[in-house]
C-alpha cells in the first residue's frame, strides 16, 4: 500500500490509486471535465493536473497512479496557472451564451472559471461557430457543438455503459466536433444520462429544455417508482419561485449515486415518467359526481364496513393493494384488514404486467415495492388479482377497495362495469384519474411518491427510503393516513404521528426487518437479513 | 397619593444609571424637560397669541392674493412667464423628469420586431418583490434560440429599484418611459404581459 502527502496531508491507498481518487479520500476535490469515476479515463481536458514533486512538469491526477513518498500539491501557484491557462483554452471557442443555456448554473465552466479562471481576454480572433446552432440528436437530447469542450464523456458513456457507439469526435484542430454517426440517433434507452454527465451546456435535456433555471430547483432525496430495481434518485422541483402560480412542480428527475443500485445511472423510462405528479391528479374526494368532503367519505366507507364487521361476513372485504404502496401504507393494509378485519381478501398481485426489460437497469416488473407488499401482506401462493375480481363479479363481494389500479386496463370495461353493478361499495383510491375512476362508487385522492415519507424494497431486496417533496396536492392525502382515518371509525382505531413511527412497529413486529431502522436506512438503502 | 409619572421617572433613571457616561447626558436632558427648567417665561403681548395669530394670516393671505391675482391674468393670456405657484397643474402640466429616472418598464425589440429577451430570467431572479413571471420557449432563429412565450410585470407589485435594467445581459428591459402614472381600477389591469410592455 503506497503512502503518499496530498497538500501535506499523509494517506495510504491501494496501489493502481490515482491521485484524483486519493485525493477524493481526503476530501480535496480537483477540478475535472473529462474524468468521471464510472467512465475509462481518457486524460485530455488537462485541467486536473497536479504538481507532484521531483517531476519536472505537472501531472494529470486522473491517469498519474500513486506511488510510495509521493508528494503531491494541488493548490501551488504552478497549478492554479496551470488551470487558468487550461480555462483560457477551454474558453477561446466556448460561446457566451450562458444567458439562453441550460446549464447555467450546474456548469463546471461556469463553476471553474469564477473559482480559477477570472482573467481579461486575450482573445482578438472571432470565435470558431459551428454550422448549426443546437440540433435534436434524438428523442430526448439536444446537441450544441460550440458548446461542446470535447471531453468525450458521452463518447466514452455511449462506448462503455450503453455499448451502443452513437457519439464520436470528428474532424481536427478547431473543426473537431461532437456528433452521432451519420445515420445514427442517440435512441437507447440511457440517453437521458449523458445529459448528467455532460460537464458544460453542450448535451441538454429536450424535456427540460427552457423549462425552469436550475438555481430555482429543490432537490429532495427519492427512490425511482418506475420499476422493481428501484434506481435511487433526486426529485427536482421548483420551490424558489412560490409567488408564480405554476400548475407544476416537479422539474425533472436526476439519478443519484448508490454503487449498490444503479450507481450513476438511471433509464430515460423512469426520468421522463414524472408527468403524473402535477398532471391529471384526483384533488378531492368524490362519491359518484359529487365532491364530498373526508369526513363524508370516512362514513360512508365505514358504513358499509361496520354491518360486515358486526356480523362477521368480512371476506365480504375485497383489497386490491398494490405494489406501488410503500412499505408503511401495506402495513396499515394489513394491520386493518388482516388483523382487525380478519378474514378480507387482499392481492396485489397484477397478471400480466410485464413491461420491457434489459440487463441493465431497467426490469420488467414496474412496480417499485413488489418485495414489500409480498413480505408485508403475505398473500397465497398461486393466486392473483383475478381471483378476487371473479368473486367480485358474481356478487360474492360487499365492498371492493382498489388502490391506484386501473381494471378497466388490466380486465376490460365489461368486467369493471358488472363489478360496479353487484358490488355495494366500490372504492377507487389513487392519485391519478384513470377509467376506472368512471365506475367507482367512491373515489378518494392519494399522494404519490413524492408526496409520501416512506420505504420501498427493491428487486434485490434492498429497503430505501424516500422524501416527501411537498405537501400532497388538493386534499389528497397519503394512504396510511387514510386507512388510519378509516380504522378510527369503525371503532378499531389504529393511529401513527409519522410513519417513521410505522416502520419502528414493522420492525418490531416482523423479523426480517428487526432493529432496522430510518436513521440506518439512510439515503444508501439497507439489505434485508436473511 | 404618589404621582404614576414620578414612580416611572425614577425607575427610569435607575435603569439609564447603570449604562454608560452617554446615558447621563440623557438623564440630564430628561430631567430638565420634565422640570420644565429650560422654558423661557413669555412676555404679557406674546401671551396674548395676537402677534403670531396676524403673521401667519398675512403669509397665508400674502400667496392666495398673490396667487388668485396671477391665476385670473393667466387666464386672460397675461404674465404668462411669472409662474402663479409652485405647484405643477398636474395632469396638463407634467413635472419635468429626471433622464435617469426610473420609470415604468419597456422590453425593446428585435430589428424584426421579436423581443430582445432571451428569458434568461436574470430579472425574475434578481427582483426584491418577485414581480416578474417569465415563462420560454423556442426561437425561430436558432442563434437566438430562446425568448419569452410571456413576460409579465406587476406593476402593483413592482418597487420600481431597477435590478431588473442592471442585471439584463441583453439590454431588453428598460425603466426610461417617462410614464409614472400606472393608476388602474383593478389590480388585474396593474399586471402588465409581454405585449403591453412591448407597446412602446
Amino acid at each position: 500500500m503506497p503512502k503518499l502527502t496530498i497538500d501535506g496531508k499523509e494517506i495510504e491507498v491501494p496501489s493502481k490509486t490515482t491521485i484524483i481518487q486519493a485525493a477524493e479520500k481526503l476530501g480535496i476535490v480537483i477540478p475535472r471535465y473529462c474524468y468521471h469515476p464510472a467512465l475509462p479515463v481518457s486524460g485530455n481536458c488537462r485541467i486536473c493536473m497536479v504538481e507532484v514533486e521531483k517531476q519536472p512538469k505537472l501531472q494529470i491526477a486522473c491517469y498519474t497512479m500513486v506511488a510510495n513518498g509521493m508528494i503531491v500539491k494541488t493548490n501551488s501557484p504552478k497549478v492554479l496557472e496551470a488551470r487558468k491557462t487550461v480555462l483560457e483554452f477551454l474558453l477561446v471557442n466556448h460561446p457566451l451564451d450562458c444567458p439562453v443555456c441550460d446549464q447555467a448554473g450546474e456548469c463546471k465552466l461556469q463553476d471553474y472559471y469564477m473559482e480559477h479562471g477570472q482573467y481579461d481576454s486575450r482573445l482578438d480572433d472571432t470565435k470558431v461557430k459551428k454550422e448549426k446552432k443546437a440540433f435534436s440528436i434524438g428523442p430526448t437530447v439536444m446537441l450544441d457543438q460550440e458548446r461542446c469542450i470535447l471531453c468525450t464523456r458521452c463518447v466514452r458513456f455511449t462506448d462503455n455503459i450503453t455499448r451502443t457507439n452513437e457519439f464520436g469526435v470528428f474532424n481536427r484542430g478547431d473543426h473537431s466536433q461532437l456528433d452521432v454517426y451519420p445515420g445514427k440517433q442517440l435512441d437507447n434507452n440511457y440517453s437521458g444520462n449523458v445529459v448528467d454527465i455532460c460537464p458544460v451546456g453542450a448535451l441538454t435535456d429536450k424535456d427540460f429544455r427552457f423549462k425552469c433555471r436550475v438555481w430555482y430547483l429543490d432537490k429532495t432525496k427519492s427512490v425511482c417508482p418506475g420499476c422493481s430495481m428501484g434506481c435511487n434518485i433526486t426529485v427536482e422541483w421548483d420551490k424558489s419561485r412560490p409567488h408564480q402560480d405554476k400548475k407544476t412542480r416537479v422539474m425533472r428527475l436526476k439519478p443519484r449515486v448508490n454503487p449498490d443500485v444503479n450507481d450513476h445511472w438511471m433509464c430515460d423510462t423512469g426520468r421522463y415518467d414524472y408527468h403524473f405528479i402535477d398532471k391529471n391528479r384526483i384533488l378531492t374526494p368524490q362519491q359518484g359526481d359529487n365532491l364530498i368532503s373526508w369526513d363524508q367519505a370516512i362514513d360512508t366507507m365505514a358504513q358499509t364496513i361496520k354491518p360486515l364487521k358486526d356480523s362477521g361476513h368480512l371476506n365480504k372485504i375485497g383489497i386490491l393493494a398494490s405494489a406501488q404502496l410503500t412499505n408503511e401504507d401495506l402495513f396499515l393494509i394489513r394491520k386493518l384488514f388482516k388483523d382487525t378485519l380478519n378474514g378480507s381478501q387482499i392481492d396485489f398481485r397484477v397478471p400480466q404486467s410485464l413491461g420491457a426489460s434489459d440487463d441493465f437497469l431497467l426490469k420488467a416488473d414496474r412496480n417499485p415495492n413488489t418485495a414489500g407488499a409480498d413480505l408485508i401482506l403475505q398473500p397465497a401462493e398461486d393466486a392473483d388479482l383475478r381471483d378476487i375480481i371473479q368473486k367480485a363479479r358474481n356478487g360474492g363481494l360487499d365492498i371492493l377497495y382498489v388502490f391506484g389500479h386501473d381494471l378497466v386496463k388490466l380486465f376490460g370495461k365489461n368486467t369493471v362495469e358488472e363489478i360496479s353493478k353487484n358490488v355495494k361499495l366500490f372504492i377507487f383510491q389513487g392519485s391519478n384519474v384513470n377509467e376506472t375512476c368512471g365506475y367507482a362508487h367512491l373515489i378518494l385522492p392519494s399522494a404519490v411518491y413524492a408526496e409520501k415519507d416512506g420505504t420501498f424494497i427493491n428487486s434485490q431486496h434492498r429497503v430505501q427510503r424516500i422524501w416527501p417533496a411537498f405537501t400532497p396536492l388538493g386534499e389528497s392525502k397519503g394512504d396510511w393516513e387514510i386507512l388510519s382515518l378509516l380504522s378510527a371509525k369503525i371503532g378499531a382505531p389504529i393511529s401513527y404521528p409519522n410513519s417513521e413511527e410505522i416502520f419502528d412497529d414493522i420492525a418490531s413486529s416482523l423479523a426480517l426487518f428487526a432493529e432496522m431502522s430510518y436513521e440506518k436506512i439512510g439515503d444508501q438503502g439497507m439489505m434485508l437479513w436473511y | 397619593m404618589e404621582n404614576p409619572n414620578e414612580k416611572r421617572r425614577q425607575e427610569l433613571e435607575k435603569y439609564f444609571d447603570k449604562k454608560g457616561p452617554f446615558v447621563f447626558l440623557r438623564v440630564a436632558q430628561m430631567k430638565r424637560a420634565w422640570q420644565q427648567k429650560n422654558r423661557r417665561e413669555l412676555t404679557w403681548w406674546e401671551s396674548t397669541y395676537i402677534p403670531t395669530v396676524v403673521s401667519g394670516i398675512w403669509l397665508t393671505s400674502k400667496h392666495f392674493f398673490r396667487n388668485l391675482t396671477l391665476h385670473i391674468l393667466h387666464t386672460v393670456g397675461l404674465f404668462k412667464d411669472i409662474p402663479a405657484s409652485a405647484t405643477y397643474q398636474y395632469p396638463e402640466q407634467p413635472r419635468p423628469l429626471a433622464k435617469r429616472l426610473r420609470t415604468r418598464h419597456r422590453l425593446m425589440k428585435r430589428e424584426d420586431g421579436t423581443p430582445r429577451c432571451v428569458a434568461c430570467m436574470m430579472c425574475e431572479t434578481v427582483c426584491p418583490a418577485r414581480c416578474i413571471e417569465i415563462t420560454a420557449t423556442e426561437h425561430p432563429d436558432p442563434n437566438v434560440e430562446k425568448q419569452p412565450a410571456e413576460f409579465i410585470l406587476d406593476l402593483g407589485k413592482c418597487v420600481y429599484c431597477g435590478f431588473c435594467v442592471e442585471v439584463c445581459p441583453e439590454d431588453a428591459i428598460r425603466m426610461d418611459t417617462g410614464k409614472l402614472d400606472t393608476s388602474e381600477y383593478s389590480r388585474e389591469s396593474m399586471i402588465y404581459d409581454k405585449k403591453r410592455l412591448m407597446e412602446e
